[in-house]
């Protein structure tokens, strides 16, 4: 009488289907990449001449020191920014705390190669902005700021990477608790000496983990590089990658060349999870106690100056004179009445061949893309976290891979894998979306492993023992329980994928061209009022989904630490 | 008739023995405890009736069919019982009476027939008035009743019960437990209920099966259980107790410094040169500053004592034997200073020969 029903669970079906999905979307791509690097292109012979093309030729070596100092140089000016920021916001009196919160959140949701328009606006050499104010005011010849400049390059990308270390110090200063500073008062350190000696040493690790992260997301950065960097004959190693796909397109050569980004990218997230999980260091107690604020006296004001100033850089003055110039005839005529059109917009979505097109293939790829990453990592997630089955580890460590694969090289991978022959996808919008989907399934996997973590198992036991399937109790008990959750991590990762250019440019055709390769495509013509006119639609799409995951979710749904 | 077998039932986790091959039989209506200290296996046991976790030997049986064993286990939702859980797992997403309506609806009943039975079994827990309720709108005793009234409207074939009590406060523990006894009285459900706590099984159960490390040390029912201990476990685990180490010397009971005739032990006559193990409890020594006249009375000395209000609660050495340390409870108006000379008195009754 005994009934073998433990033996045929669907969760062996759904196991082989997951399995699988990971092997086309990760496991495959990357295969791909590395077989790519060691072979000969046509005769298929096991080869390191590869290796040796990509770094035969200093110009191509000196692009990966230039990646390496464009990282350092951006996280370091984006500490600068962020650290006073973060401190002045969670521990003290600060006026306009709120105002420092939004500034952050505002710089986090803009495209980064917007800022980068933005800052061509604002410090082309002789028209930019600052410089033609400098030129009235003082009567110099020359110009004062040049955005096409090393430093130019690092602060532009700094202006849209500093959330994170903010976001990382913030949460960190956050659980620190006050008796660890009245401890130091009450044996006579004053306000400073404990700041210094005492508050921030123990955010120290958090800190470092910040700025490891903003490193790795410039070397792997392709929109600013190309925009800013291609102009200013300033080679880095993605911008270096494309050229290796300009005809003919060599690519094993570029996976071979993108190798150091990949181990470098491996290697820095293996250190930062170890300085990360370091316990008793950061007191990770809770908020024990009460929290008391540091009164800072005049201070204040010049912390809410900085934080005003970093405001100005980073969101009001780029976004201005992106969308003054979206606006107008010519961007260089100023703010006037007979300046003022919306022919930049018109004619980018009704007269452009493909403007429209890349706005709903944009909708589409993006859509497609967050609604099949949530539901692959969600299914994961809940083998996993249930333990439903045994190797449950695994398709998390796969899951979670692309997270140290920097966006370019998976899509070389995806080249690689699926553009030629069998499945010829190169073009087409199944490539894209896959890859969009392969990209951000780490974001979905701990959006969706958290939400599960969060529901007791009990609550489905109890639909099991009265009698309903696991298929029953994921219906009507989890899926309910977790909407806000999985809404708010389908709109975070539509988000992203609707600004994301480093996968797309690689493998884009002439039907599948999005928002942001249009823009790029754009920026090399120098039509900067079209240019900043798409720019204002991507910010709108933009805006209205951020705002509308605010209303459903919360005001800080996008900024959840690890949210990236 | 045996409504539920447990065989042999063995549960290992890695090289961890959780459930130690244990036996145990429910009679059709019958309400039984597993009590024992925090990882002793009885939640294991429990699941393992539930079929959420399959046993590594042995097997479960309801009905005379066969639920668990290692080949092969039927899965939860095709057993007809039904479970309250820890953390009364009530579903946030849906209101009081839908929760309890869940699993009719999952029996296929019409609409009508659900309404009838959710709204009937509400208000035996008394909880009619709240139907339309969401979870987070009840207190911890509220949502305590949804889980009852959840897990009976199903009239299940056997009701499993996992700590239901310890996420709440003192009093309502004590309330809640006569509340889970009334719902007994009134549908005899076959029950197991899994607690540590030694008060709310007896309340509670017909029979209590007492766990340590895996097995079961004794099944009786609660008077039996605390009256008649057969291990050291489960006389210092239900209720306190002092233990006494006796050698029969020559028809008396050598207890270390002061003897007790052998004849006190009735029915039960130990071999010469034999040693053994006595348990009595610290209200069944009697207490007195003069000797009762006969050879159970013991000349001994207050150590320490102290006040709790209900009683006194004293550590007391018998003359002659330091190492003999005995808790003994007296009344509240009892009161003695430490140092004083006292009497003990022992009542043969109350002494059990422990295994």
């Amino acid at each position: 009488m005994l009934r073998r029903l433990s033996v045929i669970e669907p969760a062996t079906l759904l196991w082989l289907l997951l399995v699988a999905a990971l092997v086309v979307l990760v496991a495959w791509p990357v295969a791909e990449l590395l077989r790519t690097s060691f072979m000969a292109p046509r005769t298929g012979e096991w080869t390191l001449s590869n290796y040796t093309a990509a770094y035969g030729r200093a110009r191509y070596v000196e692009a990966l020191f230039n990646s390496l100092y464009l990282g350092a140089a951006s996280a370091a000016i984006c500490a600068v920014l962020a650290v006073p920021m973060a401190w002045a916001c969670s521990r003290t009196d600060m006026p306009g705390r709120g105002f420092a919160w939004f500034t952050v959140l505002a710089a986090f949701i803009i495209p980064p190669y917007l800022g980068a328009v933005g800052w061509i606006l604002l410090a082309g050499p002789n028209s930019g902005w600052i410089n033609q104010a400098w030129v009235w005011l003082t009567g110099a010849e020359e110009s004062l700021v040049n955005v096409y400049t090393f430093w130019g390059m690092s602060i532009v990308i700094a202006l849209h990477s500093y959330p994170f270390i903010f976001i990382f110090t913030k949460s960190a200063l956050d659980l620190v608790n006050s008796e660890m500073e009245d401890a130091a008062n009450i044996l006579g350190a004053g306000t400073w000496t404990t700041t210094l000696k005492i508050t921030l040493p123990l955010v120290w690790p958090t800190i470092l983990a910040g700025i490891i992260l903003v490193f790795l997301e410039t070397i792997a950065l392709f929109g600013t590089p190309a925009i800013i960097g291609i102009p200013a004959r300033i080679n880095v190693v993605t911008t270096q990658l494309w050229q290796f796909f300009e005809h003919p397109v060599r690519a094993e050569v570029a996976a071979a060349y993108a190798m150091p980004l990949l181990l470098i990218t491996a290697g820095l997230i293996g250190l930062q999870k170890i300085m990360l999980s370091r316990k008793g260091y950061v007191s990770q107690t809770g908020k024990g106690g009460e929290r008391r604020l540091i009164k800072l006296g005049p201070w204040r004001w010049v912390l809410l100056a900085w934080c005003g100033f970093v405001c100005l850089l980073s969101v009001a003055a780029p976004m201005v004179a992106l969308l003054q110039a979206s606006f107008s005839r010519a961007w260089g005529r100023g703010f006037s009445l007979d300046n003022l059109t919306i022919m930049n917009y018109r004619y980018l979505l009704f007269e452009h061949d493909g403007a429209a097109l890349s706005v709903v293939n944009t909708f589409v790829f993006s859509a497609a893309a967050a609604t099949l990453a949530i539901f692959i990592a969600l299914a994961i997630a809940y083998v996993v976290k249930r333990k439903l089955l045994p190797g449950g580890g695994a398709l998390a460590f796969l899951c979670m891979a692309p997270f140290v694969i920097p966006g370019i090289v998976m899509a070389i991978g995806f080249y690689a894998a699926y553009a030629g022959p069998p499945l010829t996808l190169y073009g087409t919008a199944a490539i894209m979306i896959l890859a969009f989907t392969a990209r951000f399934l780490p974001i979905a996997y701990a959006n969706g492993a958290a939400g599960v973590q969060m529901i007791h198992p009990e609550m489905e036991e109890a639909v099991r023992i009265l009698g309903g399937g696991r298929l029953t109790a994921v219906k009507s008990v989890l899926i309910p329980l977790l909407k806000k959750a999985l809404l708010g991590g389908w709109l975070l990762v539509f988000i992203l994928a609707t600004r994301e250019l480093s996968a797309a440019i690689f493998l884009v055709g002439p039907e599948t061209r999005t928002i942001s390769v249009l823009l790029y495509d754009l920026s090399e013509e120098g039509n900067l009022e079209v240019l900043s006119a798409l720019g204002g639609i991507l910010l709108v799409i933009t805006l209205v989904f951020v705002g509308t995951g605010m209303k459903l979710i919360g005001r800080d749904f996008m900024l959840r630490r690890g949210g990236e | 008739m045996s409504k539920l077998v447990l065989r042999n039932l063995l549960r290992r986790f890695g090289s961890f023995t959780a459930v130690d091959n244990i036996d145990l039989t429910l009679n059709e209506g019958e309400f039984v405890s597993l009590l024992g200290p925090s990882g002793c296996g009885k939640t294991t046991t429990l699941r393992m009736i539930a079929g959420f976790i399959a046993p590594t030997g042995g097997t479960i049986e309801s009905d005379g069919v066969a639920l668990s064993s290692p080949e092969a286990v039927t899965p939860p939702e095709r057993r007809g019982m039904s479970m309250i859980f820890q953390s009364y797992a009530i579903w946030p997403n849906m209101t009081v009476a839908e929760n309890v309506g869940f699993g009719l609806k999952l029996r296929k009943l019409s609409a009508e027939e659900v309404r009838r039975r959710t709204g009937e079994i509400l208000e035996v827990v008394q909880m009619g008035h709240l139907a339309g309720r969401y979870p987070s709108e009840l207190s911890g005793g509220q949502q305590q009743r949804v889980a009852l009234a959840r897990a009976i409207v199903v009239k299940p074939s056997v009701l499993l019960l996992d700590e239901p009590l310890s996420n709440l406060d003192a009093n309502l523990r004590e309330e809640m437990r006569f509340e889970i006894r009334r719902l007994h009285d009134e549908f005899r459900i076959t029950t197991v209920y899994v607690t540590h706590d030694q008060a709310e099984a007896m309340v509670t159960s017909d029979r209590i099966a007492v766990m340590n490390a895996g097995r079961i040390e004794q099944v009786d029912e609660p008077f039996a259980l605390y009256n008649r201990p057969r291990t050291r476990f489960v006389a210092g685990f239900i209720g306190r107790t002092n233990f006494l180490e006796a050698r029969v010397k020559g028809g008396q009971l050598d207890l270390g410094g002061f003897a007790l005739p052998g004849s006190i032990l009735n029915g039960h006559t130990p071999a010469a040169g034999q040693s053994m193990l006595l348990s009595i409890r610290p209200q069944s020594i009697g207490l007195s500053r003069e000797p009762g006249g006969d050879a159970l009375s013991v000349p001994a000395r207050i150590v320490e004592g102290a006040y709790l209000g209900e009683y006194w609660d004293y550590l007391v050495v018998p003359d002659g034997s330091e190492e003999t340390k005995l808790r003994v409870t007296t009344l509240p108006s009892q009161r003695h200073q430490p140092g004083e000379k006292v009497w003990l008195h022992f009542d043969p009754a109350q002494l059990v020969p422990i295994a």
